[in-house]
């Protein structure tokens, strides 16, 4: 496996977008500290775009990684390459140099900056935690997507879909339960929809760090527990690693069974 | 060598290989034909592991070829659409291929061969059809294994390189090697193969020599002969 | 002014009365063993130098105008029986003393020190752990708490007391004590012309500062950190509160401050930090708000109720989750000239005010406030596209509420 990783990653770092990915983090890391000069601001547009651009990233460069590598799939197919090794070589690849571009890009800049020595460290490095298991969570749904579909307009299609789902449509449909149901307990409901969708989740992650006071505000028991304790940071880590095995076992799993 | 009992295989309603025997034991060339769609390909592949039967087993070399992956080392497999990830270049495919398979293998040789060495330090996706068909063969050929399984080998190639072809795959024969060949060149079978397995409708309608064939169906050439079974299935 | 005359005032005391008498000195090896009987000793005016050790005693009732000095922190344990000490008469000072174990009692409020309807006091550098209430001020006036310190371990509202407790008792001075772990740290009911500066009340049980029916009083420079609720203040008029810190007030319904039915104060140069709610502010008129910082508070300021006349100006609202939250009519308050970080507009003719106004309220406050839960869908995109949409056209938040004169920069 450790093989078709090395390749993979190989193919990545030379190609042109690992580098457009890569640079545009730069940027906006330069962009964000050195022109704003504000730590505490970087980290929240940081987050939005983190939440929001990670995942689109992800799911459009795994699903087209995953079609245009086919030839390569199929010649490794014919060597004596365990099925499992070859996907989950070219996944880790491919999620491994987006997570390489995210945190570099992003980390060049914030240690130029001289975070080490601010704060805000802690934030800074949980952001990109999220940010890396967001990467890993959506590449697989991707690889997911595409190993399932033959016919990449309908791959890319269903993936893009994916996403709009999960970073839009998702919450509206959350909010809307929210207020159709609002004469019932929600407290429940609403962090375990938070715990179903892996953007809510990072996002919950995040909140925990920059918006605990408002978070603390309000009365239910089952919230209080959760976001005033440890127990939040544990159960969306947990959640987040749940998110990242799940698909790859699926991936593996219909891998095996499937035809080329 | 390749033993086949009960293969079947179907995609979504069609059925692609019913019921199939086939057991190849001895050493030589064999040339697997048929007409389009008849299973030629998802026979190989499912030789290969790449298409997972529904039904049947497959042993290579006497071992099942399920949830092992490791008999693959003992198969050298030419696709037979030459496509290769892009991004590399010829040496460094040639290279990882020999570092995923570890085996002993005399690539040099054969680059010299089909003249390759110009084409060495190009990225994959620049190449010709043909030229990325030569690269294909080098890659089928460096390594010592005792079964090759080629697909529609000629595709591209120009005469010189055919005649190269040719003698590898004698060199092979010579070498007590099996050879699985499909191709659509009746010329180019009847040159290098000794026995015809003939496909239809996802079975083995056929299976002999060349002049077994021909007696067969009362023909003087086997494109004609070959023709002749396909057109009149009654024979039997 | 005050605080220098006070100075004045004492050091006076301690020069006219060692001219009049040597000071009596209790230690346990001495004629005089304990501080009651030093107090039956002495006359008016006398000095008490106590030495250091341990003095298990309560009750200590201060009738006549004495100095008690603490030569290097004797203990006055009261072995929780009761009340410790209880000053009944004018001019008294206490200084330099640890006092411990006072008792706990459901009907009467013990205290480790008591002032009864006595003025020109002055209670400084004195310890105060294990104890119930702690300082007590009761009808007395013109007195000063300095620099003392106070450590409670209050589990429970219904049996914990106050630190510093001030009732009817007016021109008071209360500053750089340390209060923490007491149920309110500072306490005033019916107290007016209050002086409060830098204290630090922090971890208390219910309220850091509590407030009620006292006008005209004036909190400086005094830190509230971690306590229940922040600090309330209730029903009073004429305050200032000016350079004060409010952090890490957290939980439900918590606050930095809040202000209820308070009418013509003046609250600038705060620093509202990390707390659910900075402000919240309930039927009270007649405010300026100037100068204050609120960053990465859960909501910056909450207006609840009619509230009139009110004006924030030249503000820092940083990073917190939601600025504004308003449940009824803009009124007649004004925001205007504030600094907004999540202001997103320009400034065409550099003149370091935004080119178009800033809207403080967000849709998603007001669903907040219609359906709490909806709390964790906070910085979602879909919010901030509702949100972008309703700032475009308001429908659901008061279309009158902007400042519409951003600053570009922060107000230093």
């Amino acid at each position: 496996m450790f093989k078709i990783l090395k390749y993979s990653f190989y193919d990545l770092i030379r190609s042109r977008w690992s580098y457009v990915y890569f640079l545009f983090y730069l940027l906006l890391g330069f962009v964000l500290l050195f022109l704003n000069n504000d730590v505490s601001k970087a980290i929240i547009t940081l987050m939005n775009v983190i939440i929001i651009l990670v995942p689109l990233i992800s799911t459009i460069f795994g699903i087209m990684y995953f079609y245009n590598s086919k030839e390569f799939t199929e010649l490794l197919l014919a060597q004596p390459v365990k099925r499992s090794s070859i996907f989950l070589g070219q996944y880790l690849g491919v999620a491994g140099s987006l997570t390489l571009s995210l945190v570099l890009g992003l980390g060049i800049p914030f240690v130029l900056y001289g975070l080490f020595k601010s704060d805000a460290i802690f934030d800074f490095s949980l952001l990109l935690v999220t940010g890396a298991f967001l990467t890993l969570i959506f590449t697989v749904l991707a690889f997911n997507i595409a190993l399932s579909n033959e016919n990449k307009i309908k791959g890319f299609g269903y993936a893009v879909l994916l996403w709009l789902f999960m970073a839009v449509i998702y919450d509206g449909l959350f909010l809307m339960s929210l207020i159709i149901f609002k004469q019932y307990p929600l407290d429940s409901f609403s962090l375990g929809a938070t715990i179903f969708n892996p953007i809510d989740l990072s996002r919950t992650l995040i909140l925990l760090k920059l918006d605990i006071s408002a978070l603390l505000g309000y009365t239910g028991a089952v919230f209080k527990k959760f976001f005033g304790t440890d127990q939040g940071l544990f159960v969306s880590i947990f959640m987040l690693i749940f998110w990242t095995v799940l698909p790859i076992w699926r991936l593996v799993f219909v891998s095996r069974k499937k035809d080329f | 060598m390749i033993h086949i009992e009960n293969l079947q295989k179907k995609f979504g309603k069609n059925i692609v290989l019913s019921d199939l025997d086939l057991i190849i034991e001895k050493p030589g060339v064999f040339a697997i034909l048929g007409p389009n769609g008849s299973g030629k390909t998802t026979l190989i592949k499912s030789v290969l592991g790449m298409v997972v039967p529904d039904k049947g087993n497959i042993s290579v070399m006497g071992k099942p070829i399920k949830k092992n992956f490791k008999y693959r080392k003992k198969i050298d497999y030419l696709p037979q659409i030459a496509n290769f990830p892009g991004n590399l270049k010829v040496y460094e495919l040639i290279r990882m291929i020999k570092d995923l398979r570890q085996s002993p293998s005399d690539e040099e040789r054969l680059i010299q061969l089909f003249k390759l060495e110009p084409f060495l330090d190009k990225k994959l996706s620049t190449l010709s059809g043909g030229t990325k068909q030569k690269v294909n063969i080098v890659m089928a050929f460096m390594f010592n294994s005792p079964l090759l399984i080629l697909d529609e080998p000629t595709t591209g190639l120009d005469p010189a390189s055919l005649i190269h072809l040719k003698n590898l795959i004698r060199e092979q024969k010579e070498m007590n090697k099996t050879v699985l060949i499909t191709s659509h060149i009746m010329q180019f079978v009847a040159e290098v193969s000794d026995i015809i397995v003939y496909l239809l409708e996802g079975n083995i309608y056929f299976k002999g020599s060349i002049e077994e064939l021909k007696t067969k169906t009362g023909q003087t050439d086997l494109e004609h002969a070959i023709a002749a079974i396909a057109i009149e299935p009654a024979h039997v | 002014m005050r605080y220098l005359g006070l100075l004045y005032f004492t050091f006076l005391l301690f020069t006219t009365a060692s001219l009049w008498a040597k000071p009596i000195t209790i230690c346990e090896s001495c004629e005089i063993k304990s501080i009651s009987e030093g107090v039956k000793r002495a006359v008016d005016f006398d000095t008490l130098l106590v030495k250091k050790g341990t003095y298990k005693e309560f009750n200590i009732i201060i009738d006549k105008p004495l100095t008690l000095i603490g030569d290097n922190y004797p203990i006055i344990d009261g072995e929780k029986k009761g009340e410790i000490i209880r000053i009944i008469s004018d001019d008294v000072t206490v200084d330099g003393f640890f006092i411990i174990n006072v008792g706990t009692s459901y009907t009467t409020d013990y205290a480790a020190i008591r002032v009864v309807k006595s003025d020109n006091f002055l209670i400084q550098n004195v310890v105060l752990e294990k104890l119930f209430f702690g300082i007590y001020l009761e009808k007395s006036n013109y007195g000063k708490v300095y620099h003392n310190k106070i450590i409670g371990d209050a589990k429970d509202e219904y049996n914990s007391g106050n630190g510093i407790q001030l009732w009817y008792s007016h021109h008071v001075e209360v500053s750089s004590n340390i209060v923490q772990g007491a149920r309110d740290g500072i306490y005033l009911e019916f107290s007016d012309n209050i002086t409060i500066n830098n204290n630090k009340s922090t971890g208390n049980l219910r309220y850091g500062l509590h407030f009620m029916f006292s006008d005209n009083d004036i909190y400086t420079n005094n830190l509230f950190e971690d306590n229940g609720a922040g600090v309330a203040v209730m029903f009073s008029k004429g305050i200032i509160m000016k350079g004060n810190t409010f952090r890490k007030n957290w939980g439900t319904a918590s606050f930095g401050v809040l202000l209820k039915e308070i009418n013509d104060a003046e609250i600038s140069d705060n620093t509202f930090e990390e707390n659910t709610i900075g402000i919240n502010i309930e039927g009270s008129n007649r405010i300026d708000y100037i100068g204050n910082n609120f960053i990465n508070n859960g909501w910056a300021v909450k207006v609840l109720g009619a509230c009139y006349a009110n004006s924030f100006k030249g503000n820092n609202f940083m990073y917190n989750s939601f600025d504004i939250s308003y449940d009824g009519k803009l009124n007649d308050n004004i925001f205007d000239g504030n600094y907004w970080s999540d202001y997103t507009g320009y400034d065409l003719d550099k003149n370091g005010i935004g080119d178009v106004p800033y809207r403080p309220v967000k849709l998603f406050s007001y669903i907040v406030n219609k359906t709490p839960e909806s709390i964790v869908l906070l910085r979602s995109l879909f919010m901030d596209i509702i949100d972008f949409s309703e700032k475009v056209s308001p429908v659901f938040t008061p279309d009158n509420l902007l400042d519409a004169n951003p600053l570009m920069t922060k107000v230093e």
